[in-house]
């Protein structure tokens, strides 16, 4: 139980934080409906642009949300009120979980909250078809969980707020997030596939001919998560022995 | 929680700790029984830090042991009977006083109920507050009911009144005595003699890693507190200044000659009719940093032990 009240503030520090709302929430929406407003009947990498777009800037939402808890983090450490949690009984395990499970809350309310817009411009999916696009989303976004604690522990509060936002969007533009094809072919397409973005992109694209992703979307997000999380871990234990 | 008091709330053994070069804490033995209210009393630089830090399980040792009523610190925190109040700690923001209290509260298996410790440290009126917009002082407090509504059987105050005034000072040792009046045991770290003095049954003195003193602060108190008697006296020897009443001993620096005495008035009658020549005479109360030096100078490789 203790973790739960613990979870509750942190969820409640995340809603009072308003860059964290504005730009996992607000922002992918205000772009989706203005975008894919004007291009309802557009067609799109083989899909309606709404379809596409719905997961595109939900993708840009989510990822926000996760890498977003870098920045709790390092302002946490920066502060020493991560030494005076490490003189609570608060594991190390509910600490990093608790970041987790709220950016996945908040990544979970941004997908909700984009599924909604999506049907207000037309998008229509089965009930099997939504589940599958969420759950490719949730998963497509472990890497960028495990890249906020790496973050966190990597950069000072200042740097982190525009780590954050550059990374989020570079990683969203060349995934195709914002509808744009950085490469139709070749090698450059072949290096965008290797990207989890691109794959967080396609989940409602891949959810439609419902098989969900091929292999290689799950050995990309397997490979990105394999190699940041021994880094997550490294930096982990140098930033706490330091301490 | 069953705790082992036997070996003591806090258990140090040949506890040593160094930064580079730099030896913080030098071999400490130190045994502190459940109950005491006991002051590690030093100047910056003591090691009075890392030796909380250490009981904490905060900072690693070099060498040496740690028992917190008879476990490893970590497992002492783990099982929620200590808490502590450290040096440099700010509070998050986004959450009101009495959320972060409540929050902190959360993680302990037997807290005390959220409102009496914000009427306890004073902040009932701060309760709603946004934590980043406390003054320093407030800030302070919270940080003080944090700890506080952990209910502990072990506090650890780590210079705790830095950022208060002096009305302030007063209400948190009035808190910290009701704390310790609840039989808790309470170790706190200072670089004001008076407090240590006023607040503590114990004091140890730290000084360059090592303990120096440690005994009732009473008989503390009256070996730091010396006061010197400073006079340009060229030649006079200082055998005989030494056993003059009221001095403990006597220094020379140049033309200088330095008194360190236990009874002022009594050495200062004596000096001046033994020695008429003395001139520029002058009396310093006690200097905490010159106590320390005295003491470490003195008795580098043998301790004070008065326990």
């Amino acid at each position: 139980m203790t973790g739960v009240t613990y979870l509750r503030y942190e969820v409640l520090r995340n809603f009072r934080t308003w860059q964290f709302v504005f730009f996992s929430l607000a922002w992918p929406l205000l772009v989706f409906w203005i975008i894919a407003g004007a291009n309802r009947h557009a067609t799109f990498n083989g899909v309606a642009f709404p379809l596409y777009f719905m997961s595109g800037m939900a993708t840009q939402g989510v990822m926000v949300a996760v890498v977003s808890r870098g920045s709790l983090i390092a302002t946490e450490r920066t502060l020493g009120w991560t030494r005076q949690l490490r003189i609570t009984p608060l594991s190390t395990a509910t600490y990093f979980s608790a970041k987790v499970i709220c950016g996945y809350l908040m990544a979970l309310l941004t997908i909700a909250v984009m599924c909604v817009a999506g049907t207000t411009l037309g998008v229509r999916l089965s009930a099997g078809e939504w589940l599958t696009m969420v759950g490719l989303l949730l998963a497509g976004l472990v890497p960028f969980a495990v890249l906020g604690i790496l973050l966190g522990h990597l950069l000072s509060p200042e740097s982190l707020l525009p780590a954050v936002g550059g990374l989020t969007v570079v990683f969203a533009l060349l995934g195709g997030a914002y509808g744009v094809e950085v490469a139709k072919s070749g090698a450059l397409l072949d290096v965008i596939k290797g990207l989890p973005s691109y794959w967080l992109v396609q989940a409602s694209k891949a959810a439609l001919s419902g098989g969900g992703w091929p292999a290689a979307g799950w050995i990309v997000i397997g490979v990105w998560t394999a190699v940041l999380a021994p880094l997550a871990v490294l930096v982990y234990r140098r930033d706490t022995s330091r301490v | 929680m069953t705790t082992d008091s036997s070996s003591g709330a806090i258990a140090l053994a040949g506890l040593s700790k160094s930064y580079g070069n730099v030896r913080a804490v030098r071999s400490i033995d130190l045994t502190i029984a459940p109950g005491e209210t006991v002051a590690i009393l030093g100047p910056n630089g003591a090691g009075k830090s890392t030796t909380i830090d250490m009981v904490l399980g905060l900072t690693r040792p070099d060498a040496g042991r740690i028992s917190v009523f008879g476990m490893p610190p970590r497992q002492a925190i783990a099982a929620g009977i200590v808490s502590g109040m450290l040096q440099t700690a700010s509070l998050i923001q986004h959450l009101r006083v009495r959320e972060l209290v409540a929050m902190v509260a959360s993680l302990y298996p037997r807290p005390l109920p959220v409102d009496q410790i914000l009427e306890l440290t004073g902040i009932s009126d701060l309760a709603n507050r946004p934590a980043a917009r406390l003054s320093g002082g407030q800030s302070q407090r919270v940080r003080f009911a944090i700890a506080l509504v952990a209910n502990p059987d072990l506090l650890l105050l780590d210079e705790p009144t830095a950022a208060l005034d002096v009305e302030g000072r007063q209400d948190f040792w009035t808190s910290v005595r009701a704390v310790a009046a609840q039989g808790k045991t309470v170790l706190f770290a200072t670089h004001y003699l008076e407090e240590a003095d006023a607040y503590a049954d114990r004091i140890i003195l730290l000084a360059n890693g090592r303990i120096v003193a440690d005994g009732a602060a009473t008989e503390i108190k009256a070996r730091v507190s010396n006061r010197t008697i400073r006079a340009t006296l060229p030649g006079a020897a200082l055998a005989r200044l030494a056993a003059l009443p009221g001095v403990i001993s006597a220094d020379r620096h140049g033309e200088t000659v330095i008194l360190s005495c236990s009874d002022t008035e009594a050495a200062l009658r004596a000096l001046l009719t033994e020695f008429p020549a003395a001139r520029d005479v002058e009396v310093r109360g006690a200097d905490l940093e010159a106590a320390f030096v005295a003491l470490t100078a003195t008795d580098d490789d043998e301790r004070l032990e008065s326990r």
